[in-house]
């Protein structure tokens, strides 16, 4: 076992007012993991709120197509009669009647207000980039995994805290890029996040021309950060466990975010090659996915999904590691199946190199490959099946506290059996023909990865006091809980209905077909329940500022844990640890017979005392 | 749910919705029972003073048991699925009838052999967005694309399959019952992407004659007379041939 870095190699950060280059290494440069992580965790915060207006944005278009948006949308009389009616009539009066080329952002965009088909494609496809890129990745895995690896492991920073840097300032401007995107000539990338050869191919195909360049410039630079990040996890997993942290020691959390590492750091290369293929297809005339050039539209496919299977797992491996842990520690009780949920999340990331064919059965695949494709499918149901049973068996017996960390992480549970049972139908070659690119679809995944978010604002209650020193309100996060519940359920659940009526995803405008007429209603419902949604994030939000404003101190243990991370100071100082600490036994000895309390953390040494009353 | 499923029209539809049925059925049972398991654990064990949580690690019969149970569940609907799967897609039906569909942004362009039965030929005829078959006739289908990916999709005949430009598909439908169905495009291929469709017109024998009459006037026999249909299954399912197959030993002894 290796030996954590010495916490006495860590300058100290005492910041006084004048020392301005010091504000920059504590705040802004910082070398400092916790501080990483709490930048990623910030970063991935604002993207989620761009992410959340756009998702709005086509929800609006959906419920009232090529309806103005209300407030600063033209009335129906000035787009009827070309007569302002309105102050805002006059607005768009002015700016509609300018040259092309003089236009505003908004009036090429949203002319009088209403949202355009091209633009509607740019909103999905950056909803899904931003989402899944930008927010889901680095608020778990930079955020929580930066965070948490060494405090949970017992060392005093990462490996390579440079690196670590580097990473988070790469992925500064990759974001940056991706919103910049927005405001080109042509507007951002409109192919659908999976960006599908030929459409992405050619700008005449689509209509955006840099908006597509950026877009791959951006993911390029994002799974370079990626990998940075992914390199120095895995090897401050190997190299920097305390004393006594043997592998079958380590909380979930590790495990998880351990093997997402390994997942990140071979599915990128993949990614980064298919996206240097379309950029020489797009900018040097090569045809890789271009028929006419001899390339194959499908082998895009074949790539991308490749990478991209494994990501819905790098998306929700981090998720469930946390899952286990918050649900272990306010059932009072140890995880039901701790071996069972490492091999699991094993042959999950097994699994997910073998599945990728499942997005292309009706693709012009052979069908014969469709066959074995659903078969492997068909078999990674079955960790997911074993991990939600742990989870029960978890519960079963328990001393459980409903505390707004553990309710958010009961809502990932739930929301994960939801999603996983509707993945099954989609599995099924057959029943696939009728779902597939419909609204079943867009319903199972925002299950699985937008119900992360129940996981991410789990490991933000739960560690929000570890991280800042202060608590957060506990009625207030219930109530974020039970809003948030409540309309991310009647958000998405109905689009299930609108699968079974055949209700094709990524259509602008769902009245223009006949058989989807009687589902209009469903469409409007969906549209109030997101905006709900949305405005439910406000408990949040209050709760957050006053918190880091007023709220009241935290103890270094305030959930009684055993972990690692709650044996030092709220927040934790630099270099984490005042001496190396020794572990002496697993993460998830609650209620132990060995002593009178129900916690027994990772790091205490049991003297006969202990023992004596049981 | 499930009764917002458009009516099916095709000869293999009722089997996927029996199969949707199926994993419908299966999957509500099991979501009702964990959440109902779910909410009674949250209840009957809650934080209560003087009780101590039960100090347990797992149980590795109980683990080996709902491990196997899915897993066994899982096999039994992949085979289920397989089967069907295989004649719907990797079987073509003997057709009197086939026409081309090629896709470009943003119809259909749907190309009729005319008389002669022959594509490339005088007679060809070709109309936008307007798919004209006989009922009860399975009909082949060759789908090409011209420009991007697009898929032909028929919510009415449970049928849909990407065009994917540089390749020829042959696939086949077959519509049961006279009428008029909605056929959008279902892959997204560009800012037109959304009101991209056409209408499959499916003919009683009579009407479907009536139409080529007025299509090919100065044809006086039709050589494409529609063969005896059938609303039954089992005689395309008799007549079809195998269009993809495993790879087989060719006997030659050569691994390719």
């Amino acid at each position: 076992m290796s030996e954590a870095v010495a916490p006495a190699s860590f300058p100290s950060t005492h910041l006084s007012p004048t020392d301005v280059p010091r504000f920059w290494r504590t705040y802004i440069f910082s070398l400092d993991h916790k501080m990483i992580g709490k930048q990623f965790l910030v970063l991935s915060f604002a993207m989620l709120i761009c992410g959340g207006l756009l998702a709005l944005l086509m929800r609006w278009e959906l419920a009232w197509p090529e309806t103005p948006l209300p407030v600063i949308g033209a009335s129906q009389q000035f787009i009827d009669s070309g007569e302002p009616h309105t102050a805002m009539d006059k607005i768009w009066q002015a700016w509609l009647a300018q040259d092309d080329n003089e236009q505003n952002w908004l009036a090429r965009n949203m002319p009088t207000g209403a949202v355009t088909p091209a633009f509607y494609n740019s909103l999905f496809t950056m909803h899904a980039t931003i989402m899944i890129f930008f927010v889901v990745t680095p608020f778990l895995v930079g955020g929580f995994g930066n965070f948490l690896i060494p405090l949970m492991i017992g060392a005093g920073d990462m490996a390579f805290p440079f690196l670590n840097m580097l990473s988070f300032w790469l992925t500064v401007p990759a974001a940056a890029l991706v919103l910049y995107s927005f405001f080109v000539p042509g507007g951002a990338a409109a192919g659908g996040w999976t960006m599908y050869a030929t459409l992405s191919v050619k700008a005449q195909y689509s209509g955006v021309e840099w908006g597509v360049n950026l877009w791959i410039l951006s993911l390029l630079l994002l799974s370079v950060a990626s990998l940075m990040g992914a390199i120095n996890y895995i090897t401050t997993i190997i190299n920097l466990r305390a004393p006594g942290m043997w592998w079958f020691r380590l909380p979930l959390t590790i495990w998880a975010l351990f093997i997402t590492a390994i997942l990140l750091l071979l599915a990128l290369p993949v990614l980064t090659a298919a996206l240097l293929l379309l950029w020489f297809d797009r900018t040097l005339g090569t045809g890789f996915f271009l028929p006419e050039g001899g390339g194959e539209p499908l082998l895009w496919q074949h790539l991308f999904w490749f990478f991209g299977h494994p990501e819905v797992y790098i998306l929700v491996l981090p998720a469930m590691g946390l899952t286990s842990d918050i649900l272990s520690t306010f059932s009072r009780k140890p995880i039901f199946g701790y071996h069972a949920m490492v091999l699991s999340m094993m042959s999950l990331a097994f699994l997910s190199w073998v599945v990728w064919g499942h997005h292309m059965f009706q693709s012009g695949m052979n069908p014969a490959l469709g066959t074995a494709f659903m078969m492997t499918t068909l078999v990674i149901a079955v960790p997911s099946a074993i991990k939600t049973f742990n989870w029960l068996g978890t519960l079963w017996g328990g001393s459980i506290q409903l505390t707004s960390p553990m309710l958010f992480a009961l809502g990932f549970v739930s929301n994960f059996v939801i999603g996983g049972l509707s993945g099954i139908y989609m599995a099924s070659t057959p029943v696939d023909i009728y779902i597939h690119d419909t609204y079943f679809i867009v319903a199972h995944f925002h299950y699985v990865v937008a119900g992360i978010i129940f996981g991410m604002f789990a490991g933000l209650y739960y560690w929000f006091p570890k991280m800042f020193g202060c608590l957060l309100d506990e009625a207030l996060g219930k109530v974020h809980f039970f809003l948030t519940y409540l309309f991310f359920n009647t958000t998405f659940f109905p689009m299930h209905f609108l699968g079974v009526a055949g209700h094709m995803r990524r259509i602008y405008n769902p009245t223009e077909y006949e058989f989807l007429q009687p589902m209009q209603g469903w469409n409007q419902f969906i549209t109030y329940s997101a905006f709900c949604l949305f405005l439910a994030q406000l408990p949040l939000c209050v709760n957050l500022t006053w918190s880091l404003w007023r709220g009241r101190k935290a103890t270094a243990n305030p959930w009684h844990a055993n972990t690692l991370e709650w044996s030092v100071a709220s927040p934790p100082p630099h270099g984490n640890f005042v001496a190396t600490p020794t572990v002496y036994r697993g993460p998830y000895e609650y209620s132990s017979p060995l002593v009178t309390e129900d916690w027994l953390p990772q790091d205490r040494a049991l003297s006969p005392t202990d023992v004596s009353g049981r | 749910m499930l009764r917002w499923l458009p009516e099916d029209v095709s000869p293999y539809g009722a089997g996927i919705d029996a199969l949707f049925h199926l994993i419908y059925t299966l999957t509500a049972v099991v979501f009702l029972g964990v959440t109902t398991v779910m909410l009674i654990f949250l209840v009957r064990y809650r934080a209560r003073d003087g009780r101590r949580a039960v100090y347990t690690h797992g149980n590795t019969r109980v683990e080996i048991l709902w491990t196997i149970i899915p897993a066994a569940i899982f096999i039994w609907l992949g085979l289920l699925s397989k089967s069907q799967w295989e004649t719907i897609r990797m079987t073509m039906p003997q057709t009197a009838t086939t026409i081309s569909i090629t896709a470009k942004q943003f119809n259909w362009e749907i190309l009729y052999p005319g008389p002669d039965g022959q594509f490339g030929t005088s007679d060809d005829k070709q109309v936008d967005n307007e798919i004209y078959v006989p009922v009860g006739q399975p009909i082949r289908v060759i789908l090409r694309s011209k420009d991007v990916i697009h898929s032909l999709f028929l919510p009415n005949l449970r049928f849909k399959q990407d065009a994917v430009p540089g390749r020829e598909i042959q696939v086949w439908f077959q519509a049961n019952k006279p009428g008029k169905y909605e056929v959008p495009c279902a892959e997204l291929c560009g800012f037109g992407h959304s009101g991209m469709k056409g209408w499959l017109y499916a003919l009683s024998t009579e009407d479907y004659r009536q139409w080529q009459r007025e299509q090919w006037p100065q044809t006086a026999e039709l050589s494409i007379d529609a063969k005896p249909s059938t609303t039954e299954g089992a005689v395309w399912k008799a007549q079809a041939q195998l269009i993809f197959a495993w790879p087989k030993d060719d006997g030659a002894g050569t691994a390719q």
